[in-house]
């Protein structure tokens, strides 16, 4: 092992570590905006928004990630939509993982027990009111964990957009890889960086979660 | 630069021999995964600890790091000390080893959820712990986790999309010749995805089928 390298070009891979940092935090932002819009969509009265959301969640799980991308980031500009290569990521990753949000919001808030809302109403409560004070809450609890996974996935999605040059972690890895031809050395620095990454994303949701137990 | 997808029938032979590849990639990684995840599962489970601790490492490196960065690693990694395997085969082994280790979690947690008094039955009539494992305890542990599994497999489908960066000639390395010839990406890119969501379509249908069997033999 060629420690002497990995010293010398580890700084790089901590600047293109953030990088992967804050990708992960605006998609993730995107990703939850877009997974609450998805499971109000999908619960909603309208049948027609139900069905637009049920058309969002089974598109965007159906296909590949990166096809999404590479549709957002290199057909965008033939329909007018100009994106430089990050501001794409974030977009296309955001949508995509918010297709899993989707379902993992809407899986939170059905497991609700139904004599909850029904206690509620019954209490004189209106049935925003039931939703906002009642099921909401008890649905977040729930939905910590879920979305623990989804966010664990979103991390290490972020390593698609190395394909349109964003210069991340993997990318910078991979052109090491190219101009040192020490794939093992490079692995080992990005893989380090992407653990810590999870590891600490994983502790944070633990602690949410601990947190938020009733008992 | 309006859209016009009438370019799009020429290149229809060259999108089709890509689906092609990208099924056989997602079979034999899914088939590579299976029978791994099978083997990591009892290397956890039953290895001794010399064993198990640089195996459980191993894992964690998988679980934690990004599939694109671990395709690189086998892709060129292999080719340094002196392995240089066609990048299907290493597409196959990336995706392979990646979902296996998924796999395992599933189906250990199955492996230890079968009543132990399969082990001892087995292991009273006189098969060696090996055959009980093998005979006995894997193939209903196995039936339990076909659902999950096949959630991964629906995974893995959407990411052999990924082998296209180490230039194995699937879909999406398919639509991006295709797309270096006309300039045309957005017209390629959205017939791909229908492509996948195709292939999607049809796997979800097989694996409910291998679902419904599997639960009738219970």
């Amino acid at each position: 092992m060629d420690t002497e390298l990995m010293l010398k070009v580890y700084p790089f891979f901590l600047k293109a570590a953030l990088v992967t940092v804050e990708l992960s935090i605006l998609t993730g932002i995107l990703g939850l905006s877009c997974g609450a819009l998805g499971a109000a969509a999908r619960l909603s009265r309208f049948r027609f928004l139900r069905f637009l959301g049920a058309a969002y969640v089974s598109v965007f799980r159906g296909t590949p990630a990166l096809i999404q991308l590479f549709i957002l980031y290199f057909g965008g500009p033939q329909i007018g939509i100009q994106l430089d290569a990050f501001q794409a990521g974030v977009i296309g990753l955001g949508v995509n993982i918010g297709a899993y949000m989707t379902e993992t919001m809407r899986g939170a808030i059905i497991s609700v027990d139904k004599g909850q809302r029904e206690a509620a109403r019954t209490l004189g409560l209106s049935q925003f009111q039931t939703f906002r004070k009642v099921t909401l809450p008890q649905a977040m609890r729930l939905m910590i964990r879920p979305l623990g996974v989804n966010i664990n996935a979103l991390i290490k999605g972020t390593a698609l957009v190395a394909a349109i040059s964003v210069v991340e972690l993997t990318y910078t890895a991979q052109r090491y890889i190219g101009s040192t031809y020490k794939p093992f050395e490079m692995f080992l620095i990005a893989g380090v960086l992407y653990m810590i990454i999870i590891y600490g994303t994983g502790r944070a949701v633990a602690w949410l979660d601990r947190r938020a137990r009733i008992v | 630069m309006g859209l016009d997808f009438s370019v799009v029938p020429k290149f229809f032979d060259i999108l089709l021999l890509g689906a092609f590849w990208t099924i056989a990639i997602t079979v034999s990684s899914a088939i590579l995964s299976f029978f791994g995840g099978i083997v990591f599962a009892v290397i956890t489970l039953y290895a001794p600890w010399f064993i198990r601790l640089p195996f459980r490492a191993f894992e964690w490196l998988f679980m934690g790091t990004p599939l694109l960065l671990q395709l690189f690693l086998i892709y060129f990694g292999l080719v340094q000390i002196g392995i240089d395997l066609p990048a299907f085969v290493a597409g196959v082994i990336g995706l392979g080893l990646h979902f296996a280790v998924y796999n395992s979690e599933l189906i250990q947690t199955a492996i230890i959820a079968v009543d132990r008094g399969q082990m001892e039955a087995a292991r009273t009539l006189g098969l060696s712990r090996g055959q009980a494992l093998r005979k006995v305890v894997i193939p209903q542990a196995v039936r339990d986790v076909i659902p999950p599994i096949g959630n991964n497999m629906i995974a893995l489908l959407k990411d052999s999309a990924l082998v296209s960066v180490i230039g194995v000639s699937e879909l999406t390395l398919s639509a991006q010749r295709a797309i270096g010839r006309t300039y045309r990406p957005f017209e390629f890119y959205i017939v791909v995805a229908a492509f996948y969501y195709v292939i999607n379509l049809g796997m979800e249908a097989v694996l409910r089928r291998i679902e419904r069997r599997s639960q009738l033999s219970r």
